[in-house]
């Protein structure tokens, strides 16, 4: 793609990746925590959030009208959108910018549904790569768990339902994430993820995620210059 | 048949026994009048014709169509949503036309889509990436109009020039007459490069309904066999 998304911008972009239930969103949660009540600028972004894309995406989960292409491709405007109006303004106005899911969600799951994998590579090309990725390798069972002990309604794409992997909700999903799990430990050495066990205390795991963002990134840097 | 690429997973090209036309060209070119006189001389002859077009897709048309009254798209956003809009035509109703042994006349394709992301400074390898889950038409027609004529034509339609066929994002002038005339100018430039590329057959629509569906009804005869 261009080479502007190698560009060094002021801000920086942390992004956390893992299966749900894998406790990443807990972790991003107290990240940006830590981060505020630092007096830093910090900007919180999830995936399949983007307004404007919101109506169709759920259009076509509820007509089941989306294949695995544009279903990648809904999933994609969606991020883009995002990236263009939010990530990439911020990160120039010198922001943290923390991203639930990135592009390597799509990459994972997109791949399972069938999507070439440098087909997805090549559609995500315009954008740049976290300053630091935290990959939340926690097992499949413990995921599981936390997912599905409350005996939760799983919808019809989010159990992976469209692969015809089983015809039981439950059973589909766990086969579902083992796959995704299996992506995404294929490309952790590609995109440099930092692993984290996912077994151990929320506090160890939020100790250690802060002490990496601590080093690896100069944090004054990042303080309001307006006064409030 | 085949895909430009890498095509739609899941789907077998060697399944596909119809045919896919493709009818390019500017608004005002005489796309909708040369389709209609094709498909009722193809329908007159025993077959089957579908219809598609962009922007027609029930799943992301009406979120295009707000979006581009409020001007609220990044550029990557936009020519997203044209994809997702024609993927979702490709694998709805044109693969299953094909399949089923229908002819499948295209009111445009991805050549339209990718000579105004290219115009808008999107990164040519990515556009092209993208529409490698396209399958290659059997024929594509390539209406080209000289924008004198293309300005004539669309004021006949209406009275005015619309803002996306003019280029008015694009800041090419504050004058939407000068603006489509440039603009047009730049879509048809990127055109003879894309013509290059993927083989179109370019018609001269600067002539008469009848002359140019009479070159149109042979060409497609020919590719049927007939």
């Amino acid at each position: 793609m261009n080479t502007s998304i190698s560009v060094e911008l002021p801000g920086k972009l942390i992004a956390v990746e893992g299966l749900d239930g894998s406790g990443k969103s807990t972790q991003l949660y107290l990240l940006k925590r830590w981060l505020e009540l630092r007096g830093l600028k910090v900007f919180f972004t999830e995936w399949n959030s983007s307004v404007i894309v919101k109506k169709a995406t759920s259009k076509g989960k509820k007509r089941q009208l989306l294949t695995p292409t544009t279903f990648s491709l809904i999933h994609c405007t969606d991020f883009s959108d995002r990236y263009e109006q939010q990530i990439l303004p911020l990160l120039k106005a010198g922001y943290l910018v923390l991203c639930d899911r990135y592009v390597y969600t799509a990459f994972a799951r997109d791949a399972v549904r069938g999507c070439s994998r440098s087909w997805l590579r090549n559609l995500y090309g315009f954008a740049r790569h976290p300053d630091i990725t935290f990959f939340f390798d926690t097992p499949l069972d413990i995921a599981l768990d936390r997912i599905l002990s409350g005996r939760p309604q799983l919808k019809y794409h989010e159990a992976g339902m469209d692969l015809g992997l089983s015809a039981v909700p439950y059973e589909s999903f766990s086969l579902f994430q083992k796959r995704i799990y299996d992506e995404y430990l294929a490309m952790k050495d590609e995109f440099s993820f930092v692993s984290l066990d996912g077994t151990v205390s929320i506090e160890e795991q939020q100790a250690k995620v802060r002490e990496i963002v601590g080093l690896k990134l100069d944090l004054p840097l990042y303080r309001w210059k307006t006064i409030t | 048949m085949k895909f430009y690429g890498e095509g739609l997973p899941g789907v077998d090209p060697v399944n596909l026994v119809g045919k896919l036309i493709v009818i390019e060209g500017a608004d005002g070119s005489g796309r909708s009048t040369q389709m209609d006189l094709l498909k009722d001389c193809l329908e007159g002859q025993g077959h089957a014709i579908v219809n598609v077009g962009l922007r027609r897709s029930s799943l992301v048309s009406e979120e295009l169509n707000e979006a581009k009254k409020g001007n609220v798209l990044g550029e990557i956003t936009r020519s997203l949503f044209y994809a997702t809009d024609f993927a979702d035509q490709l694998e709805n109703r044109i693969i299953p036309a094909l399949k089923a042994g229908f002819i499948v006349l295209a009111d445009r394709y991805i050549y339209t889509l990718m000579a105004r992301d290219i115009v808008r400074g999107a990164d040519r390898d990515w556009v092209h990436s993208i529409y490698g889950i396209a399958l290659v038409p059997d024929l594509v027609i390539y209406l080209r109009v000289s924008p004198a004529q293309l300005v004539e034509r669309n004021f006949r339609k209406k009275a005015t020039l619309d803002y996306w066929e003019a280029g008015m994002d694009l800041g090419l002038s504050r004058d939407i007459f000068d603006s489509f005339m440039r603009y047009q100018k730049l879509i048809q430039k990127e055109f003879s490069l894309l013509q290059r590329e993927y083989d179109f057959l370019v018609v001269n629509g600067n002539r008469s309904v009848r002359s140019i569906s009479n070159e149109i009804t042979a060409k497609v005869e020919g590719l049927l066999g007939i």
